[in-house]
């Protein structure tokens, strides 16, 4: 099977990205999210903490009812974070839309095969913890229905977007976290 | 039944104070409640869960709390963590992006492993908590009576949302009484 390449298929999904406010989880996706975004003042990007970023996203939803928010990460930082699903399907929020970019592998750390790529499937899991929408995204079809997801306040959705083995783009990030915190407040609050 | 027997005299002794407690977080403009049960908080999550003008939020593990901390303050919002002792270990990995981010962050903790405790399991992380939470940039102040309480949360909440630290609050078993066993 033809998987899709990350490089290609993340812009596609998120369209523009200024319609979300988005956070970002650890390694990969953070290189995604920040090459797409420049770090503009609605992207949070993580660098540790491994796990946070789906907590970190329910915190915003629930603070933010009339913003949409993003919540990219890998399938190594949701798996690690997997009781936080079933805490987001219980509260509900609306405006909340999490896209789990799927390599199957812990690409950061050497290529280690992930829970995914041993049969774990985060769909599922989703569902059975309550998302009213999920969607497993592998073809481009697939790609384009996934889009319109993104285009709705109906969530919370979780989307599994299942890419090749391919490298995230390359880009020099702002690895402070109190400078992006204190760059993203200001933007929503002043 | 002696679990229920135990929780007839905490709701007693708890009651008033635990209710001012409530009271005193949502007039300073907490809006997410995250919690995982504790006997010791029920008072405080029954009134956030029965308040429609604040969000209780059940976790699967402490841990989720401080993202959603984390977000809130992003957002613009205050949220409190309320969890038993032994929660602390859960969250020290989590505690990077309060200390790194400088996020302001509450968390009140029931303690377990304290003054009385009749269950020699809690001791391990309940002597643990203020060591694990200090290296963690977390200042931990700990109640002992009831009547400093309010004063106790009312310095939190302004060292936590006016001067944007991270601080435990530490609710001793001398305060919420040791569980029977």
């Amino acid at each position: 099977m033809v998987l899709l390449d990350r490089k290609k298929a993340i812009p596609i999904l998120i369209g523009d990205n200024k319609r979300f406010l988005i956070i970002s989880g650890l390694a990969g996706p953070a290189k995604d999210i920040g090459f797409l975004t420049k770090e503009s003042p609605n992207t949070f990007l993580f660098g540790g903490a491994m796990g946070g970023a789906l907590p970190t996203s329910l915190g915003l939803a629930l603070s933010r009812p009339n913003d949409r928010v993003l919540c990219v990460s890998g399938d190594g930082d949701i798996l690690m974070s997997m009781g936080c699903l079933a805490t987001i399907a219980t509260i509900k929020p609306k405006n909340l839309i999490i896209i789990c970019v799927d390599n199957a592998l812990y690409l950061e750390t050497g290529g280690q095969t992930s829970h995914t790529g041993l049969g774990v499937n985060l769909d599922m899991i989703a569902k059975g913890c309550g998302f009213p929408i999920t969607k497993t995204i592998i073809t481009e079809q697939e790609l384009l229905e996934g889009k319109k997801i993104l285009d709705n306040f109906s969530g919370p959705a979780f989307i599994l977007l299942k890419v090749n083995k391919s490298s995230p783009p390359k880009y020099s990030r702002n690895w402070n976290a109190s400078e992006e915190k204190l760059k993203f407040r200001k933007n929503l609050i002043n | 039944m002696i679990y229920n027997k135990v929780w007839g005299c905490y709701k007693i002794k708890m009651k008033n104070w635990q209710n001012r407690l409530y009271k005193t977080l949502k007039n300073d403009g907490i809006k997410l409640f995250s919690y995982v049960p504790d006997a010791g908080h029920k008072i405080l999550i029954d009134n956030a869960t029965k308040d429609n003008s604040v969000i209780a939020i059940p976790l699967t593990s402490e841990e989720e709390g401080i993202g959603i901390a984390a977000g809130s303050y992003l957002g613009g919002s205050k949220a409190v963590l309320l969890m038993q002792s032994s929660g602390v270990g859960n969250c020290i990995n989590q505690l990077s992006l309060i200390k790194h981010g400088q996020f302001p962050f509450l968390t009140i903790i029931t303690m377990r492993g304290d003054f009385g405790e009749g269950n020699p399991w809690q001791f391990a992380m309940g002597e643990a908590v203020i060591p694990t939470l200090n290296s963690m940039g977390v200042s931990c102040i700990k109640i002992e009576k009831k009547e400093d309480v309010e004063s106790t949360i009312k310095a939190a909440l302004t060292m936590v949302f006016k001067s944007e630290r991270s601080v435990a609050v530490l609710l001793s078993q001398k305060l919420i009484g040791a569980k029977i066993f």
